[in-house]
């Protein structure tokens, strides 16, 4: 099987061609210019992982709590986190990468406040 | 009525003025004083709460709040005094600001410097005669993003986003992940000024459809926005008969680009570059009138806020050096845009500059494998080669004090953009 993806790591863009066998394991990638399109593109084939952030509501506070997860977690979980989000209650104060919810989805990364609330 | 003075006053607790201000405390100024209209520092970034800033500056990548906060942080640290909740409105050319807050009422300050930080705004509705009814759904999408990350409501629930500049296609994920349904993202242009990261992490990852070379045509609603109107346009972007689509929406997001708030500079008699639609500057980020120095999005719209934190920190440092010394400059070159550049920024660099230049600009149109080159006359001061020049990346070279050697100003300074011939790929 193959598969198409445009590079995002810079403004170049390149468009690579990855061949997967039929366990879905990359055999190669033709289209990159340099080394960082070729890890992109297995990652994303095999793996694509993606950093979620988020806002929740924030008890004591006028303005909602701005949250990511601590690393990228795998795409399609995404709408999983988002789910789990918004059963999470906080209230301020709230310091700035706190964890808010750890473990989130069972991936072993942390939910963690991105600004501090007083 | 009483003039309170300061030696440097900062209009703008964004990244920006928070830079400028952390650089001249740390050059040792004591009187100075960042005054900011929102009730808290950090800008716009405050509500930019996606990852992706700061990989130049940190070599990781922050949110905007926590890139925000490493600033705010550092300048408590200096003791920098931060009025939030008070606006400026108006400076005049000999250094007078006038401000009002609710705590204080107005106020008149006299600076001995005065260096502008006010950002920029989004174009409104009305700079893109869309047309169409009146009716309540339609939000610039910088807005809408200020509604959902630091007012936490929702502004609509099925969405249609005009223009694929970042700001719409962040918005189009946001919307999303909140709950909303973006039913399509609609650009005038055959390509989108967006980051390709952007394209992919915001709108494939959810089956967004992206309409290259489309338009709204058509707006409709009574009181709510009940529908848009989208069709294909030819070449000339008029419009294809025949090929219009209905979405029925209850929100319109415009993120159509970023204009610098410059009505302040203005006032103050500041030129304008009708390039960059911000002030005209000298090397040490002066305007045209003397005392008044302007950085980050007010001076010319920027992709990164690294470059922002950059830019600022040095106009920070030549204001603190301003107060210092009364010698100005005798001898000044024109820095004069070229071939396939736009909006050059300084306009003007003297003659003997004693730190390193930086010259900032936009590529007009995509260049791939050319070489932005920077000259004077025959004489070549840079040139750098590149995989690929675009409009949607800014592009900065800095210039040691040795390549002006030998200038004298009698002709200006060109930034320009060689193509290789057409033997590439
Ligand atoms: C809606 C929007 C979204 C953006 N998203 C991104 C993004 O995703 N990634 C990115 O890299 N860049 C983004 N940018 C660009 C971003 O603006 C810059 O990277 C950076 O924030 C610019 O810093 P600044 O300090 O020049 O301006 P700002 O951050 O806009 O700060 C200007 C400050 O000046 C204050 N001010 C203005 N006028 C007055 C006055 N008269 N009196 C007192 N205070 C005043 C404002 O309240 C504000 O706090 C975005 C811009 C906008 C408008
Ligand atoms: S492969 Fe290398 S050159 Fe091509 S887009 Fe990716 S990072 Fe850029």
């Amino acid at each position: 099987m193959e598969q198409i993806i445009t590079c995002i790591n810079c403004p170049v863009g390149c468009r690579m061609t990855v061949a997967l066998n039929d366990q879905g394991e990359v055999v190669s990638v033709s289209g990159n210019t340099c080394a960082r399109g070729e890890k992109y593109a297995r990652q994303e084939c095999t793996l694509p992982l993606r950093m979620i952030t988020a806002v929740i509501p924030c008890e004591n506070s006028e303005i909602p709590l701005s949250v990511k997860t601590a690393e990228p977690v795998p795409k399609h979980l995404i709408s999983a986190v988002m789910n789990q989000l918004k059963k999470v209650k906080v209230a301020a104060p709230v310091k700035l990468g706190q964890v808010i919810l750890p473990n989130v989805c069972e991936t072993g990364v942390d939910i963690i406040a991105t600004r501090p609330l007083s | 009525m009483n003039r309170e003075h300061v030696d440097i006053l900062i209009i703008g607790a964004g990244p920006a003025g928070l830079a400028a201000a952390i650089a001249a405390r740390e050059d040792g100024i004591e009187s100075l004083l960042v005054l900011e209209r929102e009730a808290s520092p950090g800008g716009i970034l405050r509500q930019c709460i996606h990852n992706g800033f700061g990989l130049h500056r940190f070599k990781e990548e922050l949110t905007g709040p926590e890139y925000a906060q490493r600033d705010i942080d550092r300048a408590l640290e200096l003791g920098i005094p931060i009025e939030c909740g008070t606006t400026v409105l108006s400076v005049s050319p000999d250094r007078v600001v006038t401000c009002v807050s609710q705590a204080r009422g107005l106020r008149f300050i006299e600076a001995g410097a005065v260096i502008l930080a006010m950002g920029c705004r989004e174009r409104p509705r009305g700079a893109l005669c869309t047309p169409g009814t009146r009716c309540a759904g339609i939000y610039s999408a910088g807005t809408a993003q200020r509604f959902v990350n630091l007012e936490g409501f929702m502004p609509g629930q099925k969405v249609v986003i005009l223009g694929s500049g970042d700001i719409g296609l962040i918005m189009a994920r946001r919307m999303t992940l909140q709950g909303a349904k973006v039913l399509a993202c609609v650009e005038i242009m055959p390509f989108s000024s967006g980051l390709n990261r952007n394209i992919v992490q915001c709108l494939n990852d959810y089956d967004i459809p992206l309409y290259l070379s489309h338009t709204v045509t058509n707006i409709s609603g009574r009181e709510r926005l009940e529908s848009v109107t989208v069709a294909a346009v030819d070449e000339h972007r008029r419009p294809i008969p025949g090929t219009e689509m209905v979405f029925e929406c209850d929100t319109l997001l415009l993120s159509v680009g970023l204009i610098p708030e410059n009505e302040l500079s203005e006032g103050a008699g500041v030129r304008i570059s009708p390039a960059t639609s911000g002030a005209v500057v000298t090397d040490t980020f002066e305007t045209s009138v003397p005392g008044i120095f302007a950085c980050g999005n007010v001076l010319h719209v920027h992709d990164l806020v690294d470059f922002v934190s950059d830019e600022s920190f040095r106009a920070g440092h030549a204001a603190a050096a301003f107060i210092r010394s009364s010698a100005a400059p005798s001898a000044w070159i024109d820095v004069m845009d070229g071939n396939g550049v736009r909006g050059t920024v300084p306009q003007k660099i003297q003659t003997n500059p004693a730190q390193p230049v930086q010259i900032m600009f936009r590529p007009s149109a995509v260049f791939r494998n050319a070489s932005a080159v920077i000259s004077c006359g025959k004489k070549e001061l840079l040139r750098r080669k590149a995989m690929i020049f675009t409009p949607g990346e800014m592009v900065a070279c800095t210039l040691k004090p040795e390549a002006f050697e030998g200038l004298d100003g009698s002709e200006p300074i060109r930034v320009a953009i060689e193509e290789k011939p057409q033997e590439q790929r």
